[in-house]
């Protein structure tokens, strides 16, 4: 009897097809635009943290800086800088520094073969590699702690480094003149996404140990360091303790916030959280707005086919079909239409973000990806939308006086 | 078949009260033709609803086959309106998206009945109609009669015990209107009940059992 109604049901539906299509395509839509739409806004906010990240994930980064506040028999106003062996001072004495490197940095000609040209070079600690996101190609490494060691002549650079030096050839095991020095190339970055930085971008850069580049240049003092804290709810009391442990050393006032400058990348990440917690709650809103706006729609739609469907009750009614029927009738009409509008809607969203992807706006909204939790979110509410939309006339039709929906 | 006994039937619209039948009296026995007559407003349509157990008086006492619809609920009331009565109405009432067929075989539908047999019943009634070759036509496909023999078809086919003919020929031209009273006459003579509202003077030339309504009040 079911199966016979349902068949029955679908042969009214497919009868209609202006109107049965007209419901449908409204229901599709809806579920397109709010799966693309709440796509959009995840691609958004995962590629923004992504090149947010590019730099490197809850770091702080140190530089000296100048007192403002005379201490200890000192004038306001003195240079303050950082040695080579502050790093690994830091490091004996702030139990909560997780991981620490100093930074050297300076431009200095580089030739391969007859190509030549400046570049930033940068001498790190091995644990450089973590904080910073140093993620090196498939077959290179980073710098390690035997090449710091062994003052290794070993640089690891940038991918545009590669590009500029080698053109398209594997720049690993290559020699490298840096500053007339020959230097083998151990490893190449991988391709990133980089929104900030301090000293240029990476994909630029060169790296080498510390131990090597203070052999050739012999810098007396660190030109930054960067921090990591071995829990990063803790990053704060981190900056504290380093703070005072550098003021209690070189005899400055913790309370100078001029003497120890530091750029702690969290603050910018709680800012982001903050700033996509609204932006989901946003897009939360204005997803559910549309499928409200979509529900009304179901709901008037369905309120005129049993209006223009009166006589048509009416008659059923006559002819023997009971009120439960009218309602099972309405109820899968308006469920046949919700699966097959919102599935359908489901399965052209991916096409269109198939087809998105191709278009090179990558850089902006980064990688619309499928997100099961989303579509089969939509998916459920729109047809919840739908069966409640089409429950009110559903059951009005099926409690019509016969005799009153016969006159229509 | 159908006992009436002091039908009354109240409507209340708002404020006024409507009495639409007045204590009437009507027994119908098995294979009669049946013709009520009488001006608009006089309760035709009323005393139609209720024989066709879409409507419940409002005192009195209605027995179908010597069933009391009384205490019958909605689901009792669909299935004897399924199986024990067939409607023709006045302006056919097909459904505009389904074939001949399909309204014919919808009552079946509705009472369960099985494909095969489905398909047996509907092709034999709409043979019997003369419809055999517009079996695939929609209302919009058929002419003013045919829509009429098409809806006669689906009143007969689940082999009712009485058919309610609201004006069946109202809506026809008088030769089309001929050839369904004459459609009407024949089903009568194989035994079938019929009870049907008409404005047609012909209806006298095909039975003697004329009952006038006047004012809720057989006359």
């Amino acid at each position: 009897m079911i199966i016979k109604n349902i068949i029955q049901i679908l042969r009214e539906l497919t009868k209609q097809k202006l109107r049965t299509f007209l419901t449908l395509f409204g229901i599709f839509w809806g579920t397109t635009s709010v799966i693309l739409l709440l796509s959009f806004g995840m691609a958004v906010k995962a590629n923004t943290s992504k090149t947010m990240h590019g730099m490197g994930e809850q770091i702080c980064i140190i530089w000296a800086g100048r007192t403002s506040i005379s201490y200890g028999g000192f004038p306001k106003g003195r240079n303050l800088s950082w040695y080579n062996d502050d790093a690994q001072y830091l490091k004996d004495n702030v139990q909560l520094i997780d991981d620490i490197s100093p930074q050297y940095s300076r431009h200095v000609s580089v030739n391969v073969g007859s190509k030549k040209q400046y570049f930033s070079v940068n001498a790190v600690w091995p644990d450089f590699k973590e904080m910073r996101n140093m993620v090196p190609r498939e077959g290179s490494r980073f710098l390690n702690p035997l090449d710091q060691e062994k003052r290794r002549r070993v640089v690891f650079i940038g991918n545009e480094v590669e590009k500029t030096m080698f053109g398209e050839e594997d720049a690993v095991g290559k020699i490298m003149y840096i500053g007339g020095t020959p230097f083998t190339v151990i490893g190449v970055i991988i391709k990133k996404e980089q929104d900030g930085s301090y000293n240029g971008r990476d994909k630029d850069a060169i790296f080498m140990p510390t131990s090597t580049y203070l052999g050739i240049y012999g810098d007396r003092f660190v030109d930054n360091m960067v921090v990591r804290a071995k829990d990063v709810n803790k990053t704060e009391e981190m900056k504290h303790a380093i703070i005072n442990a550098m003021a209690k050393k070189y005899r400055f006032s913790p309370e100078d916030e001029q003497a120890l400058p530091i750029w702690d990348t969290t603050e910018m990440d709680q800012f982001l959280n903050t700033f996509f917690n609204g932006f989901t709650i946003f897009l939360g809103i204005v997803g559910v707005m549309t499928l409200i706006v979509g529900g009304i729609g179901i709901a008037n739609i369905m309120y005129v086919i049993v209006e223009e469907r009166t006589s048509e009750i009416g008659v059923k009614r006559a002819i023997g079909a009971k009120k439960r029927l009218i309602l099972f009738q309405y109820l899968v009409e308006t469920f046949i239409i919700a699966s097959v509008g919102s599935i359908s809607g489901f399965l052209f969203s991916l096409l269109l973000m198939f087809a998105i992807n191709k278009a090179p706006i990558e850089d902006f909204v980064g990688v619309l990806k499928f997100n099961p939790t989303i579509a089969f979110t939509s998916i459920l509410i729109i047809s919840a939308i739908t069966f409640v939309a089409g429950w009110g006339p559903a059951k009005r039709a099926s409690t019509l006086d016969p005799v009153v929906a016969i006159n229509g | 078949m159908i006992k009436m006994d002091n039908i009354r039937k109240v409507y209340n619209t708002g404020k006024i009260e409507v009495e639409a039948l007045r204590g009437l009296d009507l027994h119908i026995k098995k294979g009669e033709f049946i013709t009520v007559i009488g001006p608009s407003g006089s309760g035709k349509s009323t005393l139609m609803n209720i024989m066709g157990c879409l409507d419940k008086p409002t005192t009195g006492e209605y027995r179908l086959n010597g069933k009391s619809i009384k205490q019958l609920n909605d689901n009792e009331l669909s299935e004897l309106r399924n199986h024990e009565i067939g409607f023709v109405f006045q302006n056919f009432n097909l459904l505009p998206y389904a074939s001949a067929y399909e309204n014919v075989e919808m009552p079946l539908l509705f009472a369960g009945v099985g494909g095969k047999m489905r398909k047996r019943k509907v092709e034999y009634i709409l043979n019997k109609v003369g419809l055999s070759d517009r079996m695939d036509h929609r209302p919009n496909e058929l002419s003013g009669g045919q829509k009429q023999r098409v809806a006669i078809a689906r009143a007969l086919v689940n082999d009712p015990n009485i058919i309610l003919a609201d004006e069946p020929t109202g809506n026809l031209d008088s030769h089309s209107g001929k050839e369904i009273m004459e459609l009407f006459v024949n089903l009568w003579k194989e035994g079938n009940t019929i009870v049907m509202i008409t404005h047609d003077p012909r209806a006298k030339d095909y039975t003697d059992n004329l009952v006038n309504i006047t004012d809720g009040c057989i006359v």
